[in-house]
Order: structure tokens, then C-alpha cells, then sequence
């Protein structure tokens, strides 16, 4: 079954310019991800993921190229625009989590959801199902310092897809986390791709969670070897 | 809605304690400063403001209340003959010298009024009474001189420049700017007490009749007074405090502390309101990269500027409270007002918004691109 496509990048550059040196990031990248697919983004240090990473989550701006959300072209959004767009479209998750400390967990995702337009009993009905969707509804009122890794990382999936965006982004999700609940957070967003027809993306070094993946992209000096 | 900009000020509250502990120290500073420069600037003009007088004469180019050239009680005939004058009454004020039961010597201020009258009395009696004045040698000085001038109670004998007084009563925040405390006498003592001669005066305090305009009487009184200046109440406190204030030197000295106290507070303030938002400047990162809205940001950083503001005053009136009857029992004149609080307010909530603007321009500069570097 072909999936429909969430983002697509095609002839993506990105130069970072240091006085009169320039570091090439990514050098003529074309990708699609679909929903309804976990992939997974590997390759060594320095070979461009997280700044494709970003280029998608419409955090960076390409220095050539083109992005596409759903089908409608990003690069020519202005500033105020992308992060509109970011809100409406993307989800997502941190290799240290970033939850916010001062907010127990339930409302790290209340939070999110109130930035979505949905507030008071809504934002907390809607809140303590999606930590009961990531097997924590007894934690909604726990504070992040009182949870393992593995825990803040499911409370960070919640909070991700909190006003169910197409697209999740996650930056090295397992990275900090044991063997068993790397697994675990993978599975919540395998389901998320496969259950919930989300695009996930995934960037990672850990080779214990690439059977997750329904695509592989290796990444090789700012550019795709494999797809 | 999750209280983010509360719990970031509230979850670690040692942090708090040195957010509030800055405010708190800007806001004394600056009450305790202009509560200076106002108690100061009142105390040079304090007699004038109490006087219930319309106008006053004086010498030609008196140039303050502390300091006047006497002249011939003929004037104030001269005043009290022209149209538009309710009443009038011959007034002194003139240093003179204290002598203590132990020998000690004091300057003082000798203020000489008739009792009978309305204008230029002593004013926050806590003992004794006005009328008790007319007894042959009395006088009555303020409470919070009482051990400068060695005074216990009411009874005591001293000498005012080898003439002996009584003190019959005290009053309460009668404060002179100078370090010479003010001795309320009639008239006629103080003519005495300060080597007047016997149809001398150094002042005529004029009360104007219901309906006289005030403006024409002063013209009026000046063109028949020629050697004379007549002002109103008001330009004559204004002068003598201009006088102390700007001349002398004190008073600037006073107004560039309390400049200082301003510049300094805002400093402080700015620094603990930075200090607290960069703070949580990985979650405002975190939230930028979420998408959300600049004006989102604003909001909680500002409602942690205002709650911090609010909450620092507060402390501050309590600390401001002891600071400044201490100092008043020490004997600093700090006047604080409810209008230089409620002013204070305002300056505080608004050195802290400033203080949340300025690191709101730090927060805005985030590239939310750093949640994806470790």
C-alpha cells in the first residue's frame, strides 16, 4: 500500500558560513517520508541527520531547496510562520527529553495541548488519555524529577503527539535510555505510525531498535548513501 | 492551563529567595532614598507649610525662611490697614543658643508667635497646650529633641541666651533641616531670646479675607511695602527649600543618592530577572521549538516579572516599615508617603517588566535548533 507523504525535501543544501569558511551539512538531499512509516535515519557524527532533522521540523531553513509539509511548500514561509507550522503539523521528541521541570508530567502535556488551542477540562481530559495511551496515567501528576528515563521519555512521546500532528520527530530518543525501555519507546512509536497513520522519524545511532524500522536512510557526509 | 510562569518561580525556592532578595533590596533603597530627599525637603520648609498663612513679608531679598534681615513693626500696621487683609501677625524666626541644665550648649531655632492668633503655631502638640505659651518664659520644643536639648519634662528650666525658659509642652515631627531644633515661644520671648529690638520683626504672616485675591493683595501689599518682598506662602516655602535643597548642596547630595538608589534598584532588578530567565532558557527553547508563539513566551516571562514584582514589594513595605522608624528614631527625617509607596509600586512592577523585556530579547535570539544538541 503506498502512503501518503507527509514531508518531502528534494535538492536540500545546507552551508553554514564562518567568516570565509563554509561547512557544507547537507549537500543535495531528496527524501520522502510517509505516514503510516517509522523510518530511521542513521549514519555517523557530522553526516548531516539532526540538521535534515531540523530542515523538516521546519526549525532550520535550507540554504537551497525545497520543503514540503503536506504537500504545501515551507521554504518561502516567513518567521513568524514556522513555527505555526511546526505547532500544527510536527511532534516532538528530544534525546534529553526537555520536559519541562517546574510541570508535573500531565501538564508537560497539557502544555502542549494548550498551545494547540485546547485548554481547561479539554486540555486535561485530553492530556490524561494520551499519558493512559503511553501506559502512564497513574504518573499525570508526578514531576519529571520523579521519573526513570524511560518514563520522561514516554511522557515526551505523549506530549509529542498531543494534538495529533502527521509527523513525529524524534532526535535520538533512546540514546539515554536502557536497553529495555529504548525498546519500549520504540514500540509506542511504531504503534503511532502503524496505528495512528503518523509519519515518524527517527534519528539514531542505536543499532538494538533498527528492527523498528520500516525504512532505513543511511547518511553519509550530508548526503543520503541509502534509502 | 499549567501555571508555567508561577512553578518556574516558585519550584526552586532558593532561587526565589534571591529573586525576591533583589527586588527587596532595590525597593528599600530607592523608598529609603527619595524618603529622604522628600523628609529633607519638607523639614527646610516645615514652619511655612504649617503656618495657615496666605503671605509673607519679609526683608528685601531674604533668600530663605532660616535666614531674615528684622525689620520696624510699623509694617505690619502698614499691612493690617490694607483692603483685603483678614489678619496679620508679627512672626520671628532666628537662631539663637540652648544652654542645657549641664552646661552643654545647643543651636536652636527660636520661633516666636502670638497664641492668640491662627497663623504660625506650633502644630502635633502630644503635651502640654498652645495656650500655655502665654506663661511668662515658656516654651515648647519637639519630642525628638528632647535629649539633644536635655530635656526630660515639662517643667524643666533651661537658658536660651542668658534668659531662662520653661518648656511647657512637646510636640511631634517638628523636624528643622539644620542640626538646630525649633523652640516655639511668643512672640515677645523671642524677641528677647534673639536680641530683637523691642519694635523689630522679621516677618509678617498675612491671612487674606474670604473672596480677596490673593495675587492683587500681594501686588497691593508690595507696592505699599516697597522695601519689602511679599510672597505667598507657597513661592516662599518653594524658595527656602530651593535654597537648602539646591544650594547648599545638601540636597543634591540627597537627590543624587536617590538617582543612585534608582539606577542601582533597576540594576539589581534587571540582574535577578535575567538571572531567573536564564534560568529556564533550555525550556524556552524547548517551547520555541514546539512552535509556540512568541507572544506566548512574552506572556510567561513577563507574568514571572509581574508575580516576582508583586511579591518583592510586599517584602520590601515590611523591610521598608523597619528601615525607616529606625531611621526616624535615629533621627533621619525618611518620609514616606503613601503616595511615594503607591508611585514605588508602579517602578517596581515596571523595573521588573523591563528587567523580563531585556531577557526576553535574549530568549527571542534562541536558535531552536540548540533542543537537538544534547
Amino acid at each position: 500500500m503506498e502512503h501518503e507523504i507527509a514531508i518531502s525535501v528534494s535538492g536540500v543544501t545546507k552551508t553554514y558560513s564562518e567568516g570565509s569558511s563554509a561547512t557544507t551539512a547537507l549537500n543535495g538531499v531528496d527524501l520522502a517520508v510517509r505516514r503510516g512509516e517509522l523510518t530511521m535515519m542513521m549514519g555517523p557524527s557530522g553526516s548531516g541527520k539532526t540538521t535534515l532533522l531540523s530542515i523538516m521540523g521546519c526549525i532550520l531553513r535550507p540554504t537551497s531547496g525545497t520543503v514540503q509539509v503536506s504537500g504545501r511548500d515551507v521554504t518561502t514561509l516567513n518567521e513568524r510562520q514556522m513555527p505555526a507550522i511546526r505547532l500544527r503539523h510536527m511532534g516532538f521528541i528530544f534525546q534529553g527529553f526537555n520536559l519541562f521541570p517546574t510541570l508535573t508530567a500531565g501538564e508537560n502535556v497539557e502544555l502542549s495541548l494548550q498551545l494547540k488551542g485546547t485548554s481547561g477540562a479539554d486540555g486535561n481530559k485530553e492530556a490524561r488519555r494520551l499519558m493512559e495511551l503511553v501506559g502512564l496515567g497513574e504518573k499525570y501528576d508526578q514531576y519529571p524529577r520523579n521519573l526513570s528515563g524511560g518514563q520522561q521519555q514516554r511522557v515526551a512521546v505523549a506530549r509529542a503527539v498531543a494534538g495529533s500532528p502527521e509527523v513525529i520527530l524524534a532526535d535520538e530518543p533512546t540514546a539515554a535510555l536502557d536497553s529495555h525501555s529504548g525498546r519500549s519507546v520504540l514500540e509506542l512509536l511504531q504503534s503511532l505510525a502503524h496505528g495512528q497513520q503518523r509519519a515518524v522519524v527517527v534519528v539514531t545511532h542505536d543499532n538494538r531498535i533498527l528492527d523498528f524500522a520500516d525504512r532505513m536512510v543511511r547518511m553519509e557526509d550530508g548526503m543520503i548513501t541509502q534509502s | 492551563m499549567p501555571p508555567l510562569a508561577r512553578r518556574n518561580l516558585f519550584h526552586d525556592k532558593i532561587r526565589l529567595m534571591v529573586t525576591l532578595n533583589g527586588i527587596v533590596f532595590a525597593v528599600v533603597l530607592i523608598v529609603v532614598q527619595l524618603g529622604l530627599f522628600f523628609g529633607f525637603t519638607t523639614s527646610t520648609k516645615g514652619v511655612l507649610d504649617h503656618s495657615q498663612a496666605d503671605l509673607w513679608i519679609t526683608a528685601r531679598n531674604t533668600p530663605y525662611v532660616d535666614v531674615a534681615v528684622s525689620f520696624n513693626e510699623r509694617k505690619y500696621y502698614q499691612v493690617l490697614a490694607t483692603p483685603g487683609v483678614a489678619a496679620a501677625q508679627k512672626y520671628i524666626v532666628r537662631w539663637s543658643q540652648w544652654k542645657g541644665q549641664d552646661g552643654h550648649t545647643e543651636s536652636v531655632e527660636v520661633v516666636g508667635v502670638d497664641p492668640d492668633k491662627a497663623m504660625g503655631l506650633p502644630w502635633n502638640i502630644v503635651e502640654g497646650d498652645v495656650s500655655q505659651l502665654k506663661q511668662p518664659h515658656a516654651v515648647m520644643v519637639d519630642e525628638i529633641y528632647k535629649q539633644k536639648l536635655g530635656v526630660h519634662k515639662v517643667g524643666e528650666w533651661f537658658e536660651v541666651r542668658d534668659y531662662r525658659v520653661k518648656v511647657v509642652g512637646f510636640t511631634r515631627g517638628i523636624r528643622a533641616f539644620t542640626t538646630a531644633p525649633y523652640v516655639f515661644t511668643t512672640f515677645k520671648n523671642a524677641q528677647d531670646l534673639c536680641m530683637f529690638d523691642v519694635d523689630k520683626t522679621n516677618f509678617v504672616l498675612v491671612k487674606a479675607a474670604p473672596g480677596a485675591d490673593l495675587k492683587k493683595l500681594q501686588a497691593e501689599l508690595q507696592r505699599r511695602l516697597p522695601d519689602n518682598d511679599i510672597y505667598t506662602t507657597r513661592e516662599f516655602a518653594q524658595k527656602t527649600s530651593n535654597y537648602w535643597m539646591f544650594t547648599t548642596g545638601a540636597g543634591i547630595s540627597v537627590l543624587m543618592g536617590a538617582a543612585l538608589g534608582l539606577v542601582v534598584g533597576l540594576v539589581v532588578v534587571t540582574q535577578t530577572i535575567y538571572a531567573t530567565t536564564l534560568d529556564h532558557i533550555r525550556e524556552f527553547g524547548t517551547l520555541k521549538a514546539m512552535g509556540a508563539p512568541n507572544s506566548f513566551v512574552y506572556r510567561v516571562i513577563i507574568t514571572q516579572a509581574a508575580i516576582a514584582a508583586v511579591m518583592g514589594y510586599s517584602l520590601a513595605l515590611v523591610v521598608t516599615f523597619f528601615v525607616t522608624h529606625g531611621g526616624s528614631s535615629a533621627g533621619a527625617p525618611i518620609m514616606v508617603t503613601w503616595r511615594l509607596l503607591v508611585a514605588m509600586f508602579f517602578v517596581t512592577v515596571g523595573m521588573c517588566i523591563t528587567a523580563g523585556l531585556v531577557s526576553i530579547k535574549k530568549v527571542m535570539g534562541l536558535d531552536p535548533a540548540m533542543v537537538f544538541r544534547g
